[in-house]
């Protein structure tokens, strides 16, 4: 066994495994529920998931075999420490912390093992690359989920992510609905009409001097309204409905492309604009098959910011008056009923749209912007 | 001034800067012919570039006359007169090799047909026949300057101005370019007007050279070439190209000696 070659989170999570040895057990004994023979037998077994977990990464086996020992012992681990709070909110003691810090050194080691991993096929890669990310995010959950069971943090201040992920099942209907008012009736209303406006605005403010020097300005005032004061004038304006949500995404999505698109504008080169003149081009040739694609990297990052600012402009103006749905009105209601796993929901949910959105917008900009070096790499 | 392409008469271009006006260029006096090759040569900010911007329309003159083909450069430009190679290719590089050689042909308005056809053969006149489908960051730095000669081609304008074309490029790729660019020449029957740093370049490929000092920018020589119009590229240790080459290099020192 010359070969043995333990990372450095196998020797650590092997010496945290030994501390916590001595400071068994887990949970605080609780005389009604669990004998103490069946506690000490699940510490001892996830402290030799530990061990046999650090020795086979350390051994000479694959990395594919290695990766499988890690996931099952640092995942195993998580699931016998949990189960061993049960639904006794609080009891953990310091063995449960220093075993939780082993099993997260465990997945932090099979993080590392899978990035090394290489395959042939692209699509295996691609897989690849997805399962690292999923990894941390799981451990993220994880660590929160042990944390707020273990130490017992009140409901209120933290639920736990296992709580949140009922709540999100068990409320489907409500949380479409929300989706549906806020997403799809006011975030996308106002972000096509915020952004078509703001692309317009700078062709003409490009064709125009006299625009560009009157109106810059003002948009530039535009952009630092505060969206908190903007949003119950714009409910004045337009009704409790989402019309008045997408006036708010429109006035923040607007600036953005308008500065955007006409730096955008002014992006081509020297040598390019020369070339269409020897051309004889006209004002409108020119736009089109020189400035706006030049203009592309530039309109595609002021998609990308607002497709965020957009959902935050629908959520924060719903506080200000809505019909009773809504994701903005949902948060504000059920926060003061104290359902803070709802508003926990809500947010994941925006989350999740959220990213969405910016995914495919992101997807769009590689399909179109694939000639720029910033994405054909080079 | 039938068969002049260009010509110049006391011609003055004079830039105001912060520093001052500075005189690009003063009091040139130059024609060029049907079908000539003509080199300009000069240090830099001898106004050998403004001359050719001048002609192109891209400058305007604040002194003396200039006639392109018998008009003024504006309408020359607008009468699509001219090809202009610029010092980098300036491809498009959301277009493929075939689209950036068609973008004047579809901004002249020319017919899909039409386009296939003048691309297919000017792509072929520069030796990049199969390189359609490529994007300009796929392709070499020779290749990319080959595939903008090719779009200045496509439109077949009778004059084509080069303003250092192969200034970025390596030694080897410029000798072949050179060759090229004479074989060229020779089967579009096209008036070149080539600005260049080098004495060897100018020598082999010129007709007539043009050689410019700077403050104020002017013509200090005109030499006519004597060599034959097929030039290999072993002409180059010829007495007769060394002679040339000589003349030019005295001009240029000419040129720069009340500085000194």
């Amino acid at each position: 066994m010359s070969g043995l070659r333990v990372s450095w989170q196998g020797a650590l999570a092997s010496c945290l495994a030994l501390v916590a040895a001595f400071l068994l057990p887990i949970a605080s004994p609780d005389a009604a529920f669990a004998a103490h023979g069946v506690s000490m037998f699940v510490a001892f077994m996830a402290i030799g998931l530990v061990w046999i977990a650090a020795i086979v990464d350390g051994s000479r086996v694959g990395p594919a075999a290695r990766a499988a020992v890690l996931f099952l012992a640092a995942h195993g681990m998580v699931w016998l420490l949990l189960s061993e709070i049960g639904d006794r909110n609080g009891v953990a003691r310091s063995s449960f912390f220093v075993l939780l810090a082993a099993a997260w050194l465990l997945a932090w080691r099979l993080a590392t093992v899978l990035s090394s991993i290489r395959f042939a096929g692209r699509t295996a890669d691609t897989m690849m690359r997805l399962l690292v990310p999923a990894l941390f995010g799981a451990w993220i959950l994880i660590i929160w989920e042990a944390v707020v069971r273990g130490a017992g943090i009140p409901f209120i201040l933290l639920p736990p992510p296992s709580a949140i992920g009922a709540r999100i099942a068990g409320s489907v209907p409500i949380l479409a609905a929300d989706v549906y008012q806020t997403i799809f009736k006011a975030v996308l209303t106002g972000y096509v009409l915020g952004c078509a406006a703001g692309f317009v605005v700078a062709i003409l403010a490009d064709r125009f001097l006299f625009l560009r020097r009157g109106l810059m300005p003002i948009g530039n005032m535009v952009s630092a309204l505060p969206i908190i004061g903007v949003a119950p004038i714009m409910v004045m304006w337009f009704g409790f409905d989402w019309q008045s949500k997408a006036a708010v995404v429109v006035i923040m999505t607007f600036f953005p492309m308008l500065v955007n698109t006409v730096a955008g504008l002014a992006a081509s080169g020297h040598m390019e604009r020369d070339l269409m003149r020897t051309y004889a081009s006209s004002y409108s040739q020119t736009l089109t098959k020189l400035r706006l694609p030049a203009a592309a990297p530039f309109i595609f990052n002021a998609l990308k910011i607002n497709s965020t600012l957009a959902l935050i402009g629908a959520i924060v103006a719903e506080f200000f008056g809505t019909p009773i749905v809504g994701m903005g009105f949902r948060i504000s209601t059920e926060i003061g009923r104290m359902n803070v796993d709802m508003v926990w929901a809500e947010i994941a949910v925006a989350a999740l749209a959220g990213s969405v959105f910016y995914g495919v917008v992101a997807l769009l900009e590689r399909a179109v912007t694939f000639w720029h070096p910033s994405i054909r790499g080079g | 001034m039938t068969d002049a392409v260009v010509a110049a008469s006391r011609l003055g271009l004079t830039f105001q800067t912060n520093d001052g006006p500075v005189e690009a260029l003063s009091n040139v006096d130059l024609t060029i012919g049907k079908g000539e090759f003509v080199s300009f040569i000069g240090p830099s900010g001898c106004g050998k570039t403004t001359f050719l911007r001048v002609i192109a329309d891209l400058e305007q003159p604040t002194a003396g006359t200039i006639a392109v083909n018998g008009m003024s450069p504006e309408m020359a430009r607008k009468a699509r007169a001219y090809g202009y190679v610029f010092q980098a290719a300036a491809l498009y590089p959301w277009r493929t090799i075939e689209r950036n050689v068609a973008l004047p042909l579809e901004i002249m308005g020319i017919s899909a047909a039409e386009q296939r056809e003048r691309i297919k053969r000017t792509l072929d006149l520069v030796n990049l026949t199969g390189f359609e489908k490529k994007y300009p960051w796929q392709l070499s730095g020779g290749m990319q300057q080959r595939a903008s000669i090719a779009r200045a081609l496509a439109f077949d304008a009778d004059l084509l101005l080069m303003d250092e074309p192969f200034g970025a490029l390596d030694e080897i790729v410029r000798d072949h370019l050179n060759e090229q660019l004479l074989v060229l020449w020779a089967r579009t029957q096209k008036t070149i007007c080539f600005v260049t740093h080098s004495i060897p370049e100018a020598v082999y490929l010129s007709t007539k050279i043009v050689v410019m000092s700077p403050r104020p920018g002017r013509v200090t020589d005109v030499i006519e070439s004597t060599l034959p119009k097929e030039r290999p590229l072993d002409i180059r240790e010829s007495p007769e190209f060394l002679a040339i080459a000589h003349r030019v290099r005295e001009g240029l020192r000419a040129g720069h000696s009340y500085e000194d």
